[in-house]
């Protein structure tokens, strides 16, 4: 180590920086360049990693539930291929402390390497937000062949409309949080692209963020396909929101019922939707367009960012596995107010939001139900589970109106062991 | 540190024009400057700590600006941010502060005796004075850029500092994230706390991190002398008092930045500070002295007056609501405050403040009386 001795610093200011913050022992063998500069390797040994520890002592996410000082003197240093680092992936559960009621996930990947490079952290993180999975041990089946769906169209007296959603990531690229202008651009070029070789009732039309017209932006907002920047600071402080609006966009298919957003939280967010109760054909769409967009990148030779460990690989670990939500916006005026209602939604693995979607409330008595879980079934699993769950409610609902009663229903195994 | 695309080796793959960002609706300092050949120069380029000219832009290419207000669009994430990225902050530099060229020299003047008058403004106009500035510790990275062990450094650093104050400046610290409510309550009803930033021109850079974490306020028992610790700046020290009698402000201002450089001296510390750009801070616009020197003032007349704006102009100083920067004047009391920063003295610039406000006053009891002022336009400072 004799060339670590050999520019011993001579600033007196930052041999006295060193000996104030109590580095005397760690002051041994250190390479310091003569300038008060300190590079962001001295810096890196200056600072060990309790130093930089965050305080969590407030916080209730499931980054903050996992994160020790061990764990992070470990992962501290370390980087991807790509450079991103723990800090990075972190930083949007350090800033954000959480709600006593809703436990967040607290850390974002910048790339796909981030659930490898990191799994010391990733891997518990996924287990407490995905009811145990692990990723260690199990493999995550993926099926989108809608043609097994069955019972898949409701009564339209109560469903109002039935959607279906996922995100998927490009290969090679760096995600929303990590990746640079070019890398998003690029994103934009090869998404766009594919789409514009979709045919039939798929074919469509791309809208730019950056270049949308007065008309196209109401017109969009009217259909409530628009997407805004984001506001919510669990996405801002995840570095998402950088440069907008550049190479963000909406895609959607000539009547309306497939739609993409592009560079939004994730590289691209795959919609199927229509109104009434035919979720059957909803899903049927879903899976072609899906296979097809896949399709069209492998022949310019890219392909979706997946494995069988963790399924489609997404920026938030909530959304890895099948990133799946599908649900119903549906009216449920006696079933809402039964006490039961709660615990019948619990065992269904099914979770109700008001009809804004994440964090709003329910307006009158329509309800948007969806799958809870996302990772350790396969699609078709959750979309079955989704009809049979409703088909379950409003079964109730009519139940109820009869006067009749209601049974809460067994709860639904997790996983598949 | 913080961004996303600090060190994002993919982005090397492409070329410059591929990442140039999108700033044809931008309207900042950096945007008029940034060409797509500056671009490609910097672009793998990094400071010692590992600042990257994206770093430096991410804030001004996220807040593309407003048609009628120039922000500068470019932060610094340590002290040789300026002279690695000389080549943008130069002529942002000289853009924003009246044409100061790269070779200028900038003179530093903390001797309060220099200040001529300043105790004399009257107070039934003057409502209170108050002179502030920002200090940045030599060795560790700004706040856009800088890990919580260094904030956190420079928070102990500080406290041990502020700690040894004494007489008229003996005080005490409140960290933000031990605050009780009951201080948080006294502190709020002084105006003295300081909220998690919501401008987005701060948070695109990245200053927010961490919060409430190394971050708090000190201030004197008297509650004349206030530092915040790790807001914008590493420190920010502000004297004030109410009335009009800015020589004392000044005085006290002097005194105690003096004592707590000399505090940090003996610790082995340093501010950072150069012969061209004066105190280096955080933002290109707080170079130089970092200094506002303001008082709220009553000029319902003046501020009605078709000339106003050009006084002001001529006067070098610079008006706000009482709010502070980006609000509006309430009941005709305004924040009257010195325009410059880089390429005067403290004492040049509070002279500027006090001989200002004085010749304002004179002109709104002139409007009061009826009587022209036409006689009392002043020449261009």
């Amino acid at each position: 180590m004799a060339s670590s001795f050999a520019k011993m610093m001579s600033s007196r200011t930052t041999g006295l920086l060193m000996a104030s913050l109590g580095a005397g022992a760690v002051a041994t063998g250190y390479l310091l360049s003569d300038s008060a500069a300190i590079s962001a390797e001295q810096r890196r040994k200056l600072y060990p990693p309790s130093a930089d520890f965050p305080d969590l002592r407030k916080h209730n996410n499931c980054m903050a539930s996992a994160l020790t000082p061990a764990i992070y003197a470990k992962l501290r240093d370390r980087i991807t291929p790509n450079n991103w680092t723990l800090d990075q992936c972190i930083q949007t559960g350090v800033d954000n402390p959480g709600h006593p009621f809703i436990k967040t996930v607290g850390m974002v990947a910048g790339d796909e390497e981030s659930y490898e490079v990191f799994a010391e952290i990733f891997d518990p993180v996924i287990k407490d937000r995905h009811n145990g999975y692990d990723p260690k041990t199990m493999k995550h089946p993926t099926d989108l062949d809608a043609s097994k769906i069955h019972s898949g169209v409701f009564d339209e007296h109560y469903v109002l409309s039935s959607r279906v959603r996922t995100g998927r990531s490009i290969r090679g690229l760096s995600l929303p949080p990590a990746c640079s202008r070019s890398e998003r651009r690029e994103v934009e070029r090869v998404v766009v692209q594919a789409l514009a070789g979709l045919k039939g009732d798929l074919s469509g039309r791309y809208y730019s963020l950056t270049e949308m017209s007065e008309a196209e932006q109401q017109r969009l907002i009217d259909d409530h396909f628009l997407f805004d920047k984001p506001v919510s600071p669990l996405l801002t402080c995840a570095f998402m929101a950088r440069d907008w609006p550049d190479a963000r966009g909406i895609w959607h298919n000539n009547e309306k019922t497939f739609l993409i957003w592009i560079n939004e939280e994730d590289h691209t967010r795959v919609i199927s939707m229509e109104k009434g109760g035919n979720m059957k054909r909803v899903f049927e769409r879903f899976c072609r367009g899906l296979k097809q967009v896949e399709q069209l990148i492998q022949e310019r030779g890219w392909e979706f960012m997946w494995n069988e460990r963790l399924g489609y690989v997404l920026t938030c670990p909530s959304n890895l596995g099948t990133g799946l939500r599908a649900g119903v916006h549906v009216r449920l005026p006696k079933l809402s107010k039964d006490p039961r209602f709660g615990k019948i939604l619990d065992n269904l693995r099914l979770q109700k939001r008001g009809t804004g979607g994440v964090d709003t409330a329910a307006v009158g008595d329509t309800f948007d139900i969806s799958n809870l879980d996302r990772l350790g079934k396969s699609e078709v699993e959750l979309v079955q589970l989704v009809v049979d769950g409703v088909n379950y409610l409003v079964e109730c609902e009519k139940r109820l109106e009869k006067g009749q009663d209601i049974k809460i229903p067994a709860p639904i195994q997790h996983f598949k062991k | 540190m913080p961004f996303g695309n600090t060190h994002n080796q993919l982005k090397m793959n492409y070329t410059a024009e591929q990442e140039y960002p999108d700033l044809s609706k931008h309207n900042n300092h950096m945007a008029k400057v940034l060409t797509l050949e500056m671009y490609a120069n910097l672009r793998d380029k990094q400071t010692p700590s590992g600042f990257t000219v994206d770093d430096v832009i991410q804030t001004g290419v996220d807040n593309p600006g407003h048609p009628f207000i120039m922000t500068v669009g470019c932060v610094a994430g340590d002290e040789e941010t300026y002279e690695v990225f000389k080549e943008l902050l130069d002529p942002v530099i000289e853009d924003r502060h009246g044409g100061y060229k790269p070779t200028d020299k900038h003179k530093t003047d903390l001797n309060p005796d220099n200040l001529q008058g300043g105790d004399d403004l009257d107070p039934n106009y003057v409502l209170s004075s108050r002179v502030r500035t920002g200090r940045s510790i030599r060795g560790f990275c700004l706040p856009p850029h800088c890990s919580r062990g260094e904030r956190r450094g420079i928070e102990s650093l500080s406290v041990e500092a502020l700690g040894s104050l004494d007489g008229d400046l003996k005080g005490k610290y409140y960290a933000l994230k031990d605050m009780t409510e009951e201080e948080q309550q006294q502190l709020i009803d002084d105006h003295f706390l300081f909220d998690k930033p919501v401008s987005p021109l701060l948070l695109a850079s990245g200053m927010a991190r961490d919060w409430p974490d190394g971050r708090g306020i000190w201030h004197n028992d008297n509650k004349t002398f206030l530092v915040w610790v790790n807001e914008e700046d590493h420190l920010r020290v502000i004297s004030m008092q109410k009335g009009g009698n800015m020589k004392e402000v000044f005085n006290r201002f002097c005194t105690g930045l003096t004592k707590i450089e000399e505090l940090f001296k003996e610790k082995g510390h340093e501010f950072m500070w150069n012969e061209h750009l004066g105190y280096v801070l955080t933002c290109p616009s707080n170079l130089g002295t970092g200094l506002r020197g303001g008082v709220h003032v009553k000029l319902p007349n003046v501020s009605k007056h078709e000339k106003f704006g050009e006084i002001l102009k001529r006067l070098r100083l610079q008006k706000r609501g009482t709010g502070g920067v980006d609000t509006a004047a309430v009941g005709g009391v305004f924040d009257i405050s010195n325009a410059d920063r880089l390429g005067f003295s403290e004492v040049e610039l509070v002279q500027m403040v006090v001989d200002g406000v004085k010749l304002l006053v004179e002109m709104e009891k002139r409007l009061e009386a009826g009587q022209s002022i036409d006689d009392l336009m002043p020449e261009q400072k």
